[in-house]
């Protein structure tokens, strides 16, 4: 089996559209270079295909997957869909190839390098996004919740059902400050859009209390004999601070439990 | 007193409770409440000590009328106390939640006026989370040592998880520590909570809607270092509270001296953190590989070895069963290879079905080579250049400091686990 693989795909970015390039290269045995979506388009001197985003095309690629693959492929796919691999597309062409080949066998040859590439992208995104069910912060602001994250992959899909399911009175809104995009759920549904995102208004006096009650909370539940910087590191990498609560200076008007000379 | 003094000395009273988790049980939020539970548990965040946060931990009060020697609420002691009314703790609760700070609360108390009394006012809390409020995240509550049957059960129908802790590992050093609490008043409540759990489940099997009694089961607590008991009579009394009392976690807390007294460890004693932290590998090793008590730790080696974790040192006592042949090994003997985890042995198994595996297949499923290669062969072949006697595995496995405080005889400082150690403590990963 021989394909061309001297092409670059180019698609909208979307989920069916990146179906729709799957449909292309099976049916056309191409094997392209890169698949990226339109905003990263560069100039290059390979031949770039522009695929159009066709409903059922999509479709019958979508539908192809838990017939071939099984189930919790599909799952598989989806997340690591979601994943800021820059080469996920082509990571994801490699896999659906194999499965389409080797059927439900695939997901057990976790030693396959293709099979684990996709497996380990999408462990990275579920994992992340498992953290911020924990990591995001809600305030208020006047009669529905706001949270800002800066996450590094695609995760708000995932936070909208795990937040919309525990939440079914609240109306929320989540910001994603990496990627532009905003989450909002209200009435038992939801949608997520790009947007241009401003600075939050200050927070009124009620929402400023709790946020000091919680900041409060965190300063004093740790054990000064136990101080273990890494170990808090480790669990809740930096990265993720400068979105929580209890990391904004203006929420702590005290000083921070001083950590003594003979714990250092 | 306002609310940050109040929420500040009730927490502050309550963080040396080791447990936090809200694991155990998966339940969807209903349509007219907040709140859901999931199995895996969820931290919120991590405190500067490097521990979850998961729940809301407070005490209802802390005006304690016992006077237990090693504890700070004691009756003697001079602090500042306060207590919550069960509505301002419901509303804050409820508030915290919204915020997603936390997944549920975690609610203990000292004795106030009796063990009736403060049930009572649990109770009272509760209630108003869970039938005013609509709140179904996740709730435990402590159940409090002497308090009647019938408020426990009242307690448990409202709780995902109970505990009951048992603080001391003997009967003797309670009687010398905590004079007001007898084993028997331990351990009643715990036999109740068993019943009350063993009986909701058969219940539920028979009627569908059936009141769910803690159904994410119950918890202990045991503080090592403030009495002279081994590892080896504590990791068996902590095996056989897991057999009799059907208990999903024991705890272990390493002893902080807060408190001075001439039957405790002096005030500048530092907490026994490693081998708490042997505590909670072996404690792992029996709830997840599979291991007995008596497997770890007997009468000639009743304490763990500071310079190495537990499952190394069974392999290097067990060596004639070693190394063993990956592709074929079942899942049992492939839980005891030192550098394989639960996660690795299941994708072991797994991924075998389809083709055999070498060693870099081995390290994309996530085995730790640097230590496992000594124990296993790929295809009936050893990894390249490895050695398996004692010897030369110990050498391997010690970091150069460790052995060369092990060959002059120098005391392991007990105080410094390894970046490494404490990583997998925590997630489990031996």
């Amino acid at each position: 089996m021989h394909h061309r693989t001297d092409l670059i795909y180019r698609y909208d970015g979307s989920f069916e559209g990146f179906l729709c390039c799957v449909f292309r290269a099976v049916y056309q045995k191409e094997d392209p270079m890169r698949i990226c979506p339109q905003e990263e388009a560069q100039a290059t001197l390979l031949e770039t295909v522009v695929i159009d985003t066709e409903p059922d095309k999509a479709q019958r690629v979508r539908k192809s997957i838990p017939a071939k693959l099984g189930m919790d492929a599909q799952r598989v796919v989806y997340l690591c869909f979601l994943s800021d691999r820059p080469d996920k597309e082509v990571m994801l062409l490699a896999f659906l190839r194999l499965g389409y080949q080797l059927g439900s066998r695939v997901l057990r040859m976790l030693a396959d390098e293709r099979v684990h590439k996709v497996l380990t992208a999408a462990r990275a995104v579920s994992g992340e996004a498992h953290l911020l069910k924990g990591f995001t912060r809600f305030s208020q602001y006047g009669g529905a919740l706001v949270a800002e994250i800066e996450p590094k992959n695609h995760v708000l899909p995932l936070l909208a059902q795990h937040f919309k399911a525990r939440m079914p009175g609240e109306s929320f809104l989540i910001l994603d400050r990496t990627h532009q995009m905003v989450l909002i759920c209200s009435g038992g549904r939801w949608q997520i859009q790009t947007a241009q995102l401003e600075q939050l208004p200050r927070a009124d006096a009620q929402e400023r209390f709790y946020r000091q009650l919680w900041t409060r909370f965190y300063d004093t539940v740790s054990i000064e004999d136990r101080y273990n910087p890494q170990c808090r590191m480790t669990h809740m990498p930096k990265r993720f601070w400068g979105m929580m609560t209890e990391f904004q200076e203006d929420n702590r008007p005290w000083a921070l439990p001083e950590v003594s000379e003979k714990i250092k | 007193m306002d609310m940050l003094e109040k929420l500040t000395v009730l927490a502050d009273a309550a963080k040396y409770d080791a447990a936090c988790t809200s694991s155990g049980l998966d339940r969807a939020a209903r349509p007219d409440g907040l709140g859901a539970t999931m199995a895996c548990g969820c931290c919120h965040s991590f405190s500067a000590d490097g521990r979850c946060i998961t729940l809301l931990k407070v005490l209802q009060s802390n005006a304690c009328s016992y006077d237990c020697t090693y504890c700070v609420n004691r009756r003697s002691n001079d602090v500042k106390r306060a207590t919550f009314t069960p509505r301002e703790l419901a509303d804050l609760t409820m508030q915290f939640y919204r915020r997603n700070y936390i997944e549920g609360l975690f609610l203990s108390s000292a004795v106030v006026n009796n063990p009736d009394y403060t049930c009572e006012l649990m109770l009272q809390t509760l209630h108003i989370l869970r039938n005013e409020y609509h709140f179904w995240g996740y709730i435990h509550a402590k159940a409090i040592p002497g308090a009647s049957p019938a408020l426990l059960t009242r307690l448990g129908l409202l709780a995902d998880r109970m505990s009951v802790n048992i603080e001391l590992p003997s009967e003797s050093s309670l009687r010398l520590l905590a004079p007001d609490k007898k084993k028997a008043d331990i351990l009643k409540p715990m036999g109740l909570l068993r019943d009350g759990i063993e009986q909701g489940r058969q219940d539920l099997v028979k009627y569908r809607h059936a009141p769910r009694f803690a159904p994410a089961g119950q918890s202990t607590q045991l503080i090592v270092g403030a009495t002279p008991e081994t590892d080896l009579q504590i990791l068996g009394l902590s095996s056989a509270l897991y057999e009799k009392y059907r208990l999903k976690r024991v705890f272990f807390s390493a002893y902080l001296p807060v408190v001075e007294h001439r039957d405790l460890p002096a005030l500048t004693t530092k907490p026994p953190l490693l081998r708490e932290h042997r505590l909670y590998q072996a404690d792992w090793l029996m709830r997840f590989y599979h291991f007995d008590a008596n497997e770890l730790l007997d009468e000639q080696n009743p304490n763990f070895d500071p310079y190495m974790d537990p499952k190394c040192t069974w392999a290097l006592r067990h060596l004639e069963r070693f190394p063993v042949e990956v592709n074929r090994a079942d899942y049992e003997m492939l839980l005891r290879v030192p550098g394989i985890g639960v996660k690795s042995a299941r994708r072991i198994v797994t991924a075998r079905r389809a083709g055999s595996l070498d060693f870099d297949g081995l390290k994309k499923l996530g085995v730790i080579l640097k230590r496992a290669k000594y124990f296993i062969l790929c295809r009936g072949k050893a990894a390249p250049g490895i050695v398996m006697t004692h010897r030369a595995i110990l050498r391997a496995l010690l970091s150069d400091a460790a052995l060369e405080s092990m060959h002059q005889g120098e005391q392991l400082s007990l105080f410094d686990p390894t970046m490494e150690d404490v990583r997998q403590c925590i997630t489990g990963q031996i």
